[in-house]
């Protein structure tokens, strides 16, 4: 099963070398071989593969065609803003800059099926020439050319050339199927790496200063880390790549030696935990990061991630008036005469409505709410007596600007204008923390 | 002898598909008059082709030119034009190749018609020739017959149909489609002018039938060089669909791999390689759709769920920052393992958003038996009926 690499037509030593480029993707890339055939004869029309992320599909096929020179051209949908640049890069590959200014402009299909024939009469395919597609962005395949997937899959047929298509995807072909049906590809499945095939490949990238068993520990404590949330390899191979420094740091300072692993395990670990709560996040580029290690640990703390420049420092009144937003998004409204008003009368709940989660208004997500009902709020909680001046309406627009409150109301409604809060509740009980107001008495959700 | 074999299969099928057994059918007979009515004739005929994807209307179709074209009188006059529903999306780009494909590009040169039935008249008039009285046949093909009824006002279709009710010139229409209510997408102009002639095509084979088929495809002529080689092979050849070069033969094992391969569900595969984390979120997402019986969610209460089934238990390895499980449950978006119910607006906040789930319970419980190392209290969550 697992043997080399073999195939009538194609050179044993590239094949070879295939191998070795292609870890554990043997399986994959011999049934790729088999299917494609040998150049000269026909292979199937359309080939559909699909796999997670970073399963090795382009990184494969590309590998394949380089080493075993067929003509080919990579296309990624994500590049292709439009048709006519992806008849443009197939000609420009296939048949020279020549039949590419052949098109005309806004070139329709039709004029690149034409072209394509006109050309390959005059130079016919000695080996099968393969149009690879990577449909990352595959809404344009899908939605703005209807007809663009069902020729594509029948393009043999239609340009009666020895020209075969392999669409790679991460969605499943379920997704891409036209309505009325079309031209059905071979669906080939690449399957994501296990823990151990990661292991192992990502150990290639071995530092040359140290052993491939220092590596491979390190590898094993990521791996422990990051496996049970993220297994795609290119992000674990950018993580490897910038922690490593800080792994290795015991040993330049002479605390430890290389087979020390569990004080090697007891630096990393919580650094990892850090890296994973920002660089994995990208709260904080990968040079910050960096610098970050080099500084001390105190002087580390004060590099702020992205989401932490939402917590501008807002003027006193401004947070009363987000703490009110927040209590009148979250609060029903039949509910503020008992917490706001000074002589209450008790409000029934039944049991029922309270335990009811679903109905619990943190899970639902905030509702709107009228100005004037945020401003009773606001004057009933902050402790001084404010008047409804200018300076307070203008704080509430500087408020929707740095979008911690939305507008829920059509620009054009002047006199009845309805917002929503926006912010999270960490975020309302550290802003409730500096003004002394004990924000979770006043939310229903937590009577 | 492998090389040769694969050459063989190469040579003799150009395309994967199952060809129609050559003997004359009442169809192709009745297609061929047709058509020869038309080219010897001057009559004009329309016909539509009606049959299920992989049927073999393109096949039928080219046996029946093949053997139409063998007549010299034919061949001499008939001219063809192929239209096909996916390339010509509008009436104007299918009118140029019309044009063309009559080589008549250079007779319009610079001309401009007023309608769409002026240029086609002024086409089919420059076909007449010298002497003759009228102009020469004309075949029109119409692939994707469907999509052409999608164009504005189906000016292409109405005028086809006019000229082959008219006397003007003789032309056949035929057209090839996958849809059985065709008819019903034509205009009532355009229907009164269609002749109402369809021919289906159902392929009705029985499973033994398909078997001879493959058989015969598969099966090696006595001309192949190797004769013990070709002995052994036609005799293991049930239904095949892999070769390579390490198993030259095919072996019933060999038939169910590939069936297995071919009939794998893509998203249990591609469930088999969600990170633990993504995984907990589905199982958290099945039992939100079992409790408030398939009800959108949004992530806050995806992530509650998850918190729940984290509170039973006392090790804290699956505790993440609530922003981590974000990350995983966008990821799910990407996959579109889950959709977003409406499109998304600045409006609402990511964590609120209302989703479904698009994968089904028994996919699910499927996938999990499959997931390498799945905890088992994962899978005892995913069990149990009550979250």
């Amino acid at each position: 099963m697992t043997g080399p690499l073999q195939h009538p037509g194609y050179d044993e030593e590239k094949l070879r070398k295939i191998a070795e480029l292609l870890p554990c993707r043997e399986v994959q890339a011999e049934l790729l071989l088999s299917l494609m055939g040998q150049p000269e004869h026909r292979s199937y029309p359309a080939i559909f593969i699909y796999g997670h992320r970073a399963s090795g599909k382009s990184h494969t096929i590309n590998m394949i065609m380089k080493e075993l020179e067929l003509p080919h051209v990579m296309v990624s949908c994500v590049e292709c803003l439009s048709v006519a640049l992806l008849f443009e890069q197939v000609l420009l590959s296939f048949f020279g800059a020549d039949a590419a200014a052949l098109l005309p402009r806004g070139p329709s299909l039709s004029d690149f099926v034409r072209i394509y024939r006109q050309q390959c009469s005059d130079s016919p395919a000695k080996q099968t020439r393969y149009i690879v597609s990577i449909m990352e962005k595959a809404e344009m395949l899908r939605d703005t050319d209807a007809n663009l997937l069902p020729a594509l899959l029948r393009l043999q047929e239609l340009v009666e050339d020895n020209v075969s298509v392999i669409l790679l995807s991460e969605i499943v072909w379920d997704k891409f199927r036209p309505n009325t049906g079309c031209f059905e590809p071979l669906l080939l499945h690449f399957s994501d790496y296990s823990k151990g095939e990661l292991q192992q490949i990502l150990s290639k990238d071995r530092h040359p200063s140290y052993s491939a068993e220092f590596y491979s520990s390190y590898i094993n404590i990521l791996l422990g880390v990051f496996y049970s949330v993220c297994r795609d390899l290119r992000e674990l191979r950018h993580l490897a790549a910038l922690n490593f420094s800080k792994f290795c740091e015991p040993l330049e300072e002479g605390k430890a030696k290389e087979s020390d692993t569990h004080k090697l395990w007891r630096n990393i670990e919580p650094h990892l935990k850090k890296a994973m709560r920002t660089v994995y996040l990208r709260e904080v580029s990968s040079l910050q990061w960096e610098k970050m290690q080099e500084m001390e640990e105190k002087e580390a703390g004060a590099v702020r991630g992205l989401s932490a420049h939402t917590h501008v420092e807002l003027p006193y009144y401004s947070k009363f008036l987000l703490i009110a937003a927040y209590l009148a998004s979250y609060n029903p409204a039949r509910t503020d005469k008992r917490f706001f008003v000074k002589h209450h009368g008790k409000i029934k709940k039944t049991n029922f409505l309270k335990k009811n989660e679903k109905t619990s208004n943190h899970l639902l997500g905030p509702k709107p709410f009228p100005l004037d009902r945020m401003l009773a709020i606001f004057h009933s909680v902050v402790d001084s007596r404010v008047a409804p001046s200018a300076s307070i309406f203008s704080q509430i627009s500087s408020l929707v600007t740095l979008q911690l409150l939305n507008q829920a109301s059509h620009d054009d409604q002047l006199d009845a204008p309805k917002y929503k809060c926006a912010v999270s509740m960490d975020f309302i009980c550290a802003i409730s923390r500096t003004v002394n107001f004990d924000i979770v008495k006043y939310l229903y959700d937590f009577l | 002898p492998c090389p040769l074999l694969c050459e063989a299969a190469h040579c003799t099928s150009g395309v994967f598909v199952l060809q129609i057994q050559s003997c004359k059918r009442e169809r192709d007979i009745h297609l061929l008059e047709l058509l020869r009515r038309t080219a010897l004739h001057g009559e004009s005929n329309s016909v539509l082709l009606v049959g299920p994807r992989g049927a073999g209307k393109t096949m039928l179709l080219k046996s029946v030119l093949k053997e139409l074209l063998k007549e010299k009188d034919v061949n001499k006059t008939l001219m063809q034009v192929h239209l096909n529903g996916l390339l010509q999306t509008d009436d104007k780009i299918a009118l140029k190749e019309i044009t063309r494909q009559l080589h008549l590009e250079n007779v319009v040169g610079d001309k401009v018609f007023g309608s769409f039935a002026e240029n086609l008249a002024f086409l089919l008039e420059a076909l007449k020739k010298g002497d003759r009285s009228s102009s020469r046949p004309v075949l029109f093909l119409l692939d994707e017959f469907d999509l052409f009824v999608h164009h504005k006002n189906q000016t292409l279709l109405y005028n086809l149909f006019d000229v082959s009710q008219s006397a003007q010139a003789p032309i056949a229409v035929v057209g090839l489609t996958c849809r059985l209510d065709v008819l019903e997408l034509l205009e009532k102009r355009v229907k009164s002018r269609f002749s109402h002639r369809q021919i289906h095509l159902l392929s009705g084979a029985t499973f033994p039938d398909y078997v001879q088929r493959v058989q015969s495809k598969l099966w090696l002529p006595e001309q192949f060089p190797d004769q013990r080689f070709a002995h052994e092979w036609n005799n293991s050849v049930k239904v095949g669909l892999r070769v390579t070069v390490a198993k030259p033969c095919i072996k019933p094992a060999d038939v169910l791999e590939a069936s297995r391969v071919c009939f794998a569900d893509a998203k249990a595969n591609m469930l088999h390689g969600l990170s633990i984390l993504e995984l907990c979120l589905i199982i958290a997402m099945k039992h939100l759709n079992d409790v408030y019986e398939g009800e959108p969610f949004n992530l806050q209460m995806v992530h509650n769920e998850f918190k729940k089934f984290l509170q039973r238990k006392s090790s804290t390895i699956y505790h993440f920052e609530p922003a981590v499980v974000m990350k995983a449950f966008e990821h799910l978006q990407q996959l579109e393992l889950i959709r977003p119910l409406d499109s998304p607006g600045a409006r609402t906040q990511r964590e609120f958003q209302l989703m479904r789930l698009l994968l089904d319970t028994s996919q699910i419980m499927e996938a999990l038996q499959k997931y390498p190392q799945c905890p088992t209290d994962v899978k005892q969550w995913a069990m149990s009926a009550f979250a």
